[in-house]
């Protein structure tokens, strides 16, 4: 099954090094890794998509618990999360696809953000499932070039029940 | 107070209170060499090759239970010391090594002996750090000793380019250490020390299996008492030999592929396995599935990456053995009665039963060729009343020792156990000579494995470390031979080793005693005369070739499944073996085989 773990690490040299000799060292699959500093520049925070039964994924957390410039790990699976991954993609444009071109990135609140008179770059973000159609929408027009970010994620408030309690703030 | 980086070094090193360190110089230490030629506190033990270094560090950290040190150079120095820092990782030995590299201007321009030390050392050390500019120094040494040695220890590496050895920082040591992301849990979780009490209480067929975590967090004590209180047979595993005396009644020794009949039947059939600094390793589980089957399981360990990475865990405990033993007790103390003892006197009988059934067995012919379990068992009785440290290299020599020389308290065995390296024994054991000028300290090693450290000879005698080395010769890679004969009907690729050296005037040669046993009628003799010089002594021990390692679990076969005798078909194709090899007949029968 599909895990998506937001890892906190300190942000210095090597440490993308460790956590990606990690997976490969243990043969744990990594699907995807993003990662960029946090508010507080000494940290950066990563999201990993990887997959795994229950006992591995165990293991994964446990493991890059265990790395000693890994501050935090979170499984996000563990509860409510919402993710995003950004595309750019350049699309071959004849004459007679660039309109449809158009078209396609309307329909999915794609933004152009470069355009030369044969191709266009266009920006889609959202899950993974609605890159998928962006793609294959796309394709049949020739995509010249993809980049994808990888996931990123982060988990939703805590949903408070709807009696409440006297105010008492959520330490979040 | 201004200092050079090798200045800061040596200061640091003394603070920690490191009086021993196994070092070999190369161009870009050479500043910190000079520094240490310089001053009387901390003793370098000049190796003969890098490897023999990390060893020793290894031999003086097991037996001391502090961290050991070595020192090397870039490039093929620290390639060198790789296997040791792999060696110090699976065991979870405490190890602090220094490597040079190439001056910071220089890194990644391929320089002369430059490696990439960091990314090389990365899968085999608990942490590694390269310091980049002198006043980082001190703090770096602070953390490489806390890393190494809190939690579950292990090797820690610190990569000092030439520059910053050389460069002039400001001087001062700091009192702690603070890491956000490393705080090793020591308390167990109360409620789950509550839960393994109470399974204890009521377990018909407990069994302790016990790992060499108990031996690195000193709770022997608290074993001990957990151990008698509560009634329960101890299994230990390789690496836990001596942590619960081996000669006390409980003791079923060593578990495993090669443990005895009595320890593996324990722990098959319990229905409580409580397992303290251990971590379920397939040479002690044999086939996972089927391991324990009948048991709830505690599992006590201060890695929590070791709980339930192998095996179902039912009551996970995360934290230091000593600490939590000691709790543990506590609770037991309040709660134990007779009522135990009585509840388990099924479970003793059948213990006894088996221990009756298949005691460990060899047959020693006086006239014939002497059988390495005799000798270990010789030296055993001629030495258990100096309590000395005793380590072994890798194969049949290591099992046969684990098997019968017994031993009655923690830190006494020095042995690699996961990374299963040849060429540990003979350095590990002058490490722990070192430590301990005037102890006894014996080293048990195979023809085979002994020579791949056999250089450090040279460094035994330099440095006067009189460690005396019995190797049961047999001519072969006798465990590879052994499994040869078990599933590869025989056919001895690359086992036999035809000429091995003439140990003893090897010995000589570097300025050792060599000395040889070749009757069973000898061996007593010589093994006394072994421990009554003060010098390093080799002694080379001709032994019966063919004899095997029994008990033996098939690599995946079950724990209650075990081989405790040649097959008959073997017997067969033994049947018209010499008892000796290295004549032109017996040559060829092996090579055609």
């Amino acid at each position: 099954m599909e895990h998506i773990i937001s890892v906190t690490v300190e942000n210095k040299f090597g440490v993308l090094s460790r956590v990606a000799g990690l997976f490969s060292g243990r043969g744990f699959n990594i699907e995807s890794l993003s990662v960029a500093p946090t508010l507080d520049p000494s940290m950066s925070q990563m999201t990993i998509v990887t997959s795994g039964d229950d006992r591995i994924v165990e293991q994964i957390v446990k493991q890059l618990n265990k790395l000693i410039d890994v501050i935090k790990v979170v499984d996000l699976n563990e509860s409510e999360f919402v993710s995003r991954e950004t595309a750019l993609i350049k699309v071959h444009t004849k004459s007679e696809d660039r309109a449809e071109a158009l078209r396609i990135a309307d329909i999915f609140r794609a933004n152009v953000i470069d355009s030369t008179s044969s191709t266009y770059t266009i920006e889609v973000t959202g899950d993974p499932k609605k890159i998928e159609a962006v793609i294959n929408l796309l394709q049949p027009l020739g995509i010249k070039e993809l980049i994808r970010t990888g996931r990123v994620a982060i988990a939703r408030e805590a949903i408070r029940p709807a009696i409440s309690q006297p105010k008492k703030v959520a330490r979040e | 107070m201004k200092l050079t980086g090798s200045e800061i070094l040596i200061e640091c090193l003394k603070c920690e209170g490191v009086k021993t360190i196994f070092a070999l110089p190369g161009g870009v230490v050479l500043k910190i060499f000079d520094m240490l030629h310089q001053q009387k506190d901390i003793e370098v033990i000049l190796t003969r090759h890098e490897q023999g270094a990390g060893h020793m560090a290894e031999g003086y950290a097991k037996a001391t239970g502090k961290a050991g040190v070595c020192l090397v150079t870039s490039g093929p120095g620290m390639t060198n010391v790789i296997t040791a820092l792999a060696d110090a990782y699976m065991d979870s030995v405490p190890l602090v090594c220094f490597s040079g590299q190439v001056s910071t201007s220089l890194i990644g321009n391929d320089a002369f002996q430059e490696a990439d030390n960091i990314g090389l050392s990365r899968p085999c050390t608990k942490y590694n750090f390269l310091v980049k500019d002198v006043n980082d120094l001190a703090i770096t040494i602070k953390e490489a000793f806390y890393i190494a040695t809190t939690g579950r220890p292990g090797p820690v590496l610190v990569d000092i380019p030439k520059d910053v050895s050389m460069d002039k920082g400001e001087f001062t040591y700091p009192n702690s250490v603070a890491i956000r992301g490393y705080n090793p849990t020591y308390e167990g979780n109360k409620w789950q020390i509550k839960q393994a009490a109470e399974a204890i209480m009521k377990a018909k067929k407990p069994i302790l299996y016990v790992g060499g975590g108990v031996v690195f967090s000193e709770a022997s004590k608290e074993l001990l008492e957990l151990a008698e209180m509560a009634q329960i047979p101890v299994d230990m595993t390789l690496m836990g030999l001596g942590a619960f005396p081996g000669e006390h009644p409980q003791s079923m020794g060593m578990m495993g592929m090669h443990g005895t009949y009595c320890a593996n039947m324990a722990v098959h059939y319990s229905d409580l396995v409580i397992a303290v600094g251990a971590r379920f390793d397939d040479r002690v589980t044999g086939k996972v599935a089927e391991f324990c089957p009948y048991a709830k399981v505690i599992h006590i360990d201060i890695d929590p990456t070791s709980i339930r990475k192998n095996i179902h865990v039912d009551i996970p405990i995360v934290g230091d053995c000593k600490t939590v033993l000691r709790e543990l007790n506590q609770i037991l103390r309040a709660t134990v009665n007779g009522d135990q003892k009585e509840l388990r006197k099924p479970w003793w009988d059948q213990i006894r039963e088996w221990q009756q059934a298949h005691p460990l067995a060899y047959e020693q012919d006086p006239e014939g060729a002497i059988k390495p379990q005799y000798v270990v068992k010789r030296l055993y009785e001629l030495t258990k009343d100096r309590d000395p440290i005793i380590s072994t290299d890798v194969g049949q020599h290591q099992m046969w020792t684990a098997q019968y020389f017994k031993l009655a308290k923690p830190n006494r065995w020095l042995t690699s156990g996961g990374l299963g390296t040849m060429g540990f024994g003979f350095p590990a054991a002058m490490g722990a000579q070192a430590a301990f000028r005037n102890r006894l300290v014996l080293c048990v090693a195979g023809d085979g494995s002994v020579q791949m450290n056999m250089q450090e000879m040279a460094t035994a005698v330099v440095s006067k470390l009189p460690v005396k080395v019995i190797i049961l010769n047999n001519r072969f890679h006798g465990m590879v031979r052994q499994w040869q004969d078990l599933f590869y009907e025989g056919r001895y690729a690359s086992s036999y080793l035809d000429t091995t050296p003439d140990f003893v005037k090897l010995a000589e040669a570097y300025g050792a005693v060599g000395l040889r046993a070749n009757k069973v009628g000898d061996l007593d003799a010589v093994l006394k005369e072994a421990i009554a010089t003060d010098k390093p002594v080799v002694v080379d021990v001709p032994t019966y070739p063919y004899e095997n390692c029994y008990p033996m679990i098939p690599a995946g076969g079950c724990n209650h499944e075990m081989i405790l005798e040649d097959p008959p078909e073997l017997k067969r194709r033994m049947a018209g073996a010499p008892s000796t090899t290295g004549s032109s007949e017996d040559k060829d029968r092996i090579l055609t085989a």
